[in-house]
């Protein structure tokens, strides 16, 4: 004699499964299909919301003018600002950046000679200011100095001033555009200083 | 009136059934000794909430307002301030309420931890507190970003350096933090979301955490000398205690919470309206002197300990020290969960406290004055005292020119008046004679610790006429 077909749920949770006592075969395909879709919807909104929250524009290497050549006097030391192209189209006056630029004697082939240095301390940071009367450049945050060649003279600053990659143009003085300086991700980083 | 008002609540209640859940949670028990003059040292939470409540309606109205793009922040600022109609109290309230919330964060912090309520069974709370106290001091760092103003840029330019210094991965964290490679609407941007967005969230979860343990667990008794914390025993004693003499909570403690934090209120909207809103300085422009950037109050004190530390143990100091601190801040209840909560009962406890905030007040007080930063116009608008130039030798007079044209005004005082970053020289002709003052101009702090060598800056007629100056510095003229 055989048993009526009745709703396996309404006989409550201790009652014997119908048909033979095994969970019906969907019952088992149903939960791990839903696993599966449920592991493919969270890698698939996942991966790429992760990467967008962790991901880098592209490093850039752009040029940028800084001035004519003999806009500056040999040995001086002057600031020289520029809006730099590394910005976000909306980045405004933050942009406006600037460095020190200090013409040296000209080399042996007569080509001008430029020392140009990141205006940020290279202890955190700060700007430093340039004091042509002593020829040091001090730091206003801890009492860092540099000397006008960019090394360390004093406090505490673990090294000298980041060297900007420059090059003369036609008579214009370019540099590549400075990324912001670090003591691990320097401006010449392909070079020593 | 009353009828039709009371039948639209009923409709609105029987469906929603709120009071059946808030009303028990306002008539929960609590020890009665609350209810006493003890009970005042209960409210700092509960004030805590208020502003934060404050300021999470004055920063609504602000970002209506704002624009947080790197070209227009301080544009928008300046609208708030003089065109907006109370915009400037608006930014002001926003400024000083959360001030008012850090110090009151603090002071319950310090009454939970002096009356051992942080011990079993309420560790949890403490540390999802620990928490909370994060993310206020996060709201207050990126919410300083937000003004876009010199003091912001630079403020972000330190962050990024200190963020540069970690092993390895310091480029990446850098990037990060300031969403690309040069500090800019990225920056800011980035910053607005933390503020707004991401810190909030974090902040009100944590919250609803906190109120629900403290519904849980009830509100900890005034701690007695002699009734010691002992986990087997606690909780029956603590609900035997509620049974017998608790007292509801909407009632003399609600009141004693409501009218310090309608105090702190009044307090807080006073400050805002005499002093005005903060900020800011200027446009963000990178190429402007005088740029002295300053972190906020809540972190001077991290700012004079690193800046009077040793080279040597920054890295350490900014990276992992500040980690050191908050695990002990969280590690507190579980070392110390049971055992004696009355304050007299624990002397140790009430050291730390004494101790902690001694040094934290130093320190900032340090960071406020800052001697260890040069000033950077003493050289040119300080002038020499006229006492140490009467009577002098043209060669002296000469030293003294030599002395203030070279910039040595910027780091050392006369008479008081000049940098700090290295000794006042007033009466430095007693101290080191013509060699030495030769010797230290020449070369600076031997192994290149705080003074330059001034060797190659300085002529050698000049050397002569500013030592000559110096050692007429002395007391006897």
């Amino acid at each position: 004699m055989t048993e009526p077909h009745t709703d396996p749920a309404a006989l409550g949770p201790q009652a014997p499964l119908p048909c033979g006592g095994e969970a019906p075969a969907r019952r088992s395909f149903f939960f791990w299909f839903t696993a599966l879709i449920g592991t493919v919807a969270g890698l698939l909104a996942g991966v790429p919301v992760l990467g967008y929250f962790v991901s880098m524009r592209k490093k850039r290497i752009e040029w940028v003018t800084l001035g004519p050549i003999d806009g500056f006097t040999v040995g001086e030391t002057r600031m020289a600002a520029f809006d730099n192209p590394l910005q976000q189209p909306w980045d405004g006056v933050v942009a406006h950046t600037g460095v020190y630029v200090r013409r040296e004697a000209a080399g042996e082939d007569g080509a001008a000679k430029f020392l140009v240095l990141a205006i940020n301390c290279a202890h955190l940071g700060c700007p430093v200011s340039w004091f042509p009367q002593s020829g040091l450049f001090m730091c206003p945050c801890h009492g860092g100095v540099y000397y006008a060649d960019g090394e360390r003279a004093s406090g505490p600053p673990p090294r000298g001033l980041f060297h900007c990659v420059w090059r003369t143009r036609e008579d214009q003085l370019e540099i590549e555009a400075p990324h912001y300086p670090t003591l691990q991700d320097t401006l010449t980083d392909k070079q020593e200083s | 009136m009353i009828r039709p008002l009371r039948a639209m609540f009923d409709w609105f209640d029987r469906r929603a059934g709120l009071s059946a859940v808030l009303l028990p949670m306002m008539r929960h028990p609590v020890p009665r000794g609350i209810v006493g003059p003890m009970g005042w040292w209960y409210v700092f939470g509960s004030a805590s909430m208020t502003l934060l409540g404050l300021q999470i309606v004055t920063g609504i109205g602000l970002a209506l307002v704002y624009v947080p793009a790197a070209d227009q922040a301080y544009e928008s600022l300046l609208w708030l301030d003089y065109q907006q109609p109370l915009g400037w109290f608006l930014r002001a309230l926003h400024y000083y309420a959360g001030s008012g919330m850090v110090v009151l964060v603090l002071a319950h912090m310090t009454q939970v931890f002096l009356h051992g309520a942080y011990k079993y069974p309420r560790e949890l709370t403490w540390i999802v507190g620990v928490v909370l106290l994060g993310c206020t001091l996060g709201m207050f760092f990126t919410g300083q970003v937000l003004r876009w103003d010199p003091d912001a840029y630079w403020g972000l330019a330190v962050g990024g350096s200190m963020a540069g210094r970690v092993p390895e991965a310091g480029p990446t964290v850098v990037r990060l933090l300031l969403g690309g490679p040069i500090i800019g609407g990225d920056s800011l941007s980035r910053f607005f979301a933390l503020h707004v967005f991401v810190i909030p969230g974090v902040l009100l979860a944590a919250l609803g955490l906190h109120l629900w343990l403290v519904l849980q667990r009830g509100v900890s008794a005034p701690p007695v000398p002699g009734e010691v914390v002992d986990p087997a025993t606690y909780d029956a004693t603590y609900h035997r205690e509620l049974e017998t003499s608790g007292v509801p909570f909407a009632g003399e403690a609600m009141l004693k919470d409501i009218l310090f934090s309608a105090l702190v209120v009044i307090v807080v909207v006073a400050i805002a309206a005499i002093v005005g809103p903060k900020g800011p300085t200027g446009p963000p422009d990178p190429t402007l002197g005088g740029a002295n950037p300053r972190p906020e109050w809540p972190f001077l004190w991290l700012f004079a300990l690193l800046s009077l530390s040793p080279p040597g143990a920054e890295t350490f100091i900014i990276l992992v020290f500040p980690l050191i601190l908050i695990g002990l801040l969280l590690v507190v209840p579980l070392v110390s969960n049971r055992g004696e909560r009355a304050p007299s009962r624990r002397p140790v406890a009430v050291l730390a406290v004494v101790t902690i905030y001694a040094v934290l007040g130093a320190l900032t007080y340090e960071g406020a004055t800052s001697p260890w930063s040069p000033v950077m116009t003493a050289w040119s608008g300080d002038a020499v005292p006229i006492a140490m130039v009467k009577g002098r030798s043209p060669v002296e007079l000469m030293g003294a020119v030599v002395f203030q044209n070279k910039n040595c005004r910027n780091c050392h005082a006369l008479d008081g008046v000049g940098g700090r970053r290295g000794p006042d020289l007033s009466l430095i002709g007693a101290q080191l004679t013509r060699g030495q003052l030769i010797d230290q101009i020449s070369n600076g702090t031997p192994g290149g610790g705080n003074m330059p060598a001034y060797g190659k800056q300085v002529s050698p007629a000049e050397m002569s006429a500013m030592v000559e100056f110096l050692s007429a510095l002395r007391p006897d003229e």
